[in-house]
């Protein structure tokens, strides 16, 4: 009996291990399967539905105080836009800057960085969420962008607003890219950013002009925004899925 | 071989223990917990620390964090921080041997994460999915037991049970553990135990976990401070999540020692047997 348990044991704790390495092998297999992620991202509709239930439409995200701030911003992602184009647009302080709103709107407009400054702004200081799992708290100023979208009237069908950004993401130049809704788009906080903790918006964080959308996580508030374009669909942009990493697999709901 | 008179008869009887609603809930809670875990680990790997506040960036130091540094070889050597005290954790966390073979930079070893090699997105949906499950198993059971009576009858400790606090403890150290009748119920510590998880750990996990989500945080703006702020939160998810598992630990312990085979055939078949051969015997 006494021999017997130490090789016993011995062989429950080898099953075990064997078991166990088979599982998350499987597990693995199952990941990188065509069907399975697609079975695991059925919720993602569930939790975007959920939140829409019982959040209000036009529900605040937590303002803080300024004793909240974080001491310093960091920057995640691009830190200094590798495209010639951006890099004049830097050299000569974003004086040739121009933002352009299009797709399904009346009245297609272009703003420069002075008339954007000229508009009625909001100040916010918000946390900052990533997706990675830290947050940072920073204040935020900038032109709202339910402003900008009453004086471009958007169009009955208009569903989605798509962000192009200057940024590219890799070697092919894919550039980076974001949408929202309508509800975001129209929603107080939604804000078109160009100055950050008071100063003008540092070139690593999203100069001249980076989106806030406060109940959504970091990467939905695309930086160096060029063009906003009002949309039904976004089948035909980019990969399809209405954001750079949406295209990579993350939810195009980031609101958790 | 003895006179037949002189054997005590070996009694004993299966009795109903567990639902077919109840047996299904556990193993789902089996399936959905354990992905959690894993996939919840491999989220963590993205930002292997942990903060206390409303941000991670608040001019304090983390509680826990772990990193990876090449040492004079040009080896990966994982180094843990916990409360500033800094551990050589090198194979486990912080720097640890990829699914490729290769050492890397990671929080949590690729043995307990899921999926294995660094991939947030895919874990996300893993977490995901089984939260869902979990919720949704997990309310279904709550509702059950209370409709079913099954709270009220099994759970919530009488007060014989509260008496027998000092004894139960005893038993428990001594790895001994009811029979016959005896065995029929719950004893306190296991009573207490259950009910700790099911309306303690589970719900803070949940709540902590939704505190983190951005959409959530609007619902009531400024109801995650309760919880301390976002980061806050999100360390009180990854302590409920590990106390959760040394419950599950100390679970599978106390079904190891008190009757592997009875205490599955319960949970799979709903049967368990009580032994009352010690009754009989005091008859004879």
């Amino acid at each position: 009996m006494s021999t017997h348990e130490p090789r016993r044991r011995r062989f429950l704790a080898h099953a075990a291990a064997a078991g166990s390495s088979f599982f998350l092998a499987g597990c693995d297999k199952l990941s990188q399967s065509e069907w399975f992620p697609k079975i695991l991202s059925s919720t993602e509709k569930l939790t975007q539905a959920a939140q829409k239930l019982i959040v209000p439409r036009r529900a605040m995200a937590q303002e803080f105080s300024p004793a909240d701030m974080s001491p310093e911003f960091r920057s995640n992602g691009t830190d200094n836009p590798d495209s010639p184009a951006y890099q004049a647009l830097v050299a000569n302080g974003f004086k040739d800057y121009q933002l352009k709103i299009s797709g399904m709107v009346e009245r297609p407009e272009t703003y420069t960085l002075d008339q954007l400054k000229s508009l009625p702004s909001r100040t916010q200081i918000t946390r900052h969420d990533c997706v990675e799992g830290w947050s940072a708290i920073a204040k935020w100023q900038g032109v709202q962008l339910s402003r900008l979208l009453e004086r471009a009237q958007p169009k009955a069908g208009a569903r989605y607003a798509v962000f192009f950004c200057a940024d590219p993401m890799d070697a092919a130049g894919t550039a980076y890219y974001e949408s929202i809704d309508m509800d975001d788009a129209r929603h107080p906080q939604t804000i078109l950013a160009y100055a950050l903790n008071d100063a003008p918006l540092p070139v690593k964080n999203g100069a001249p002009i980076r989106l806030r959308v406060e109940r959504q996580l970091g990467y939905k508030m695309a930086k160096y925004v060029m063009e906003i374009k009002l949309v039904d669909n976004f089948a035909n942009i980019a990969g399809g899925k209405g954001g750079y990493w949406e295209d990579q697999g993350y939810e195009w709901f980031a609101g958790i | 071989m003895s006179p037949a008179t002189a054997t005590p008869r070996a009694v004993s009887e299966l009795y109903f223990r567990h639902t077919l609603a109840i047996r299904l809930m556990h193993w789902i809670n089996v399936i959905a917990f354990s992905l959690l875990l894993m996939s919840g680990l491999q989220i963590f790997n993205a930002h292997p620390a942990l903060n206390w506040g409303k941000s991670s960036y608040n001019g304090q130091p983390a509680l826990l964090q772990m990193d990876a540094q090449q040492d004079a070889q040009g080896r990966l050597v994982g180094i843990t921080r916990v409360f500033g005290y800094a551990f050589d954790t090198t194979g486990v966390l912080g720097a640890s041997v990829d699914v490729d073979g290769r050492s890397s930079a990671r929080g949590f070893p690729a043995w307990l994460t899921v999926p294995g090699p660094q991939w947030l997105s895919m874990a996300r949906r893993w977490h995901f999915f089984f939260a869902w499950l979990l919720l949704i198993n997990g309310v279904s059971y709550v509702l059950y037991s209370l409709a079913g009576r099954h709270l009220m009858r099994d759970l919530v400790p009488t007060r014989r049970d509260w008496r027998s606090l000092g004894q139960s403890l005893r038993d428990h150290l001594r790895f001994q553990h009811p029979h016959g009748e005896a065995a029929r119920h719950y004893n306190i510590l296991q009573k207490l135990a259950y009910l700790a998880v099911i309306f303690g750990l589970f719900p803070l996990v949940i709540v902590a976990g939704v505190a983190m989500s951005p959409g959530m945080d609007a619902l009531l703006p400024g109801w995650i401070d309760l919880l301390g702020g976002r980061q806050s939160a999100r360390t009180l998810h990854f302590i409920a999540a590990w106390l959760l598992v040394v419950f599950v630990l100390i679970h599978v312990f106390e079904v190891a020692v008190s009757g592997v085979w009875n205490n599955l055939r319960s949970m799979v078949t709903g049967r368990y047997r009580i032994s009352l051969k010690e009754a009989e015997h005091e008859h004879t």
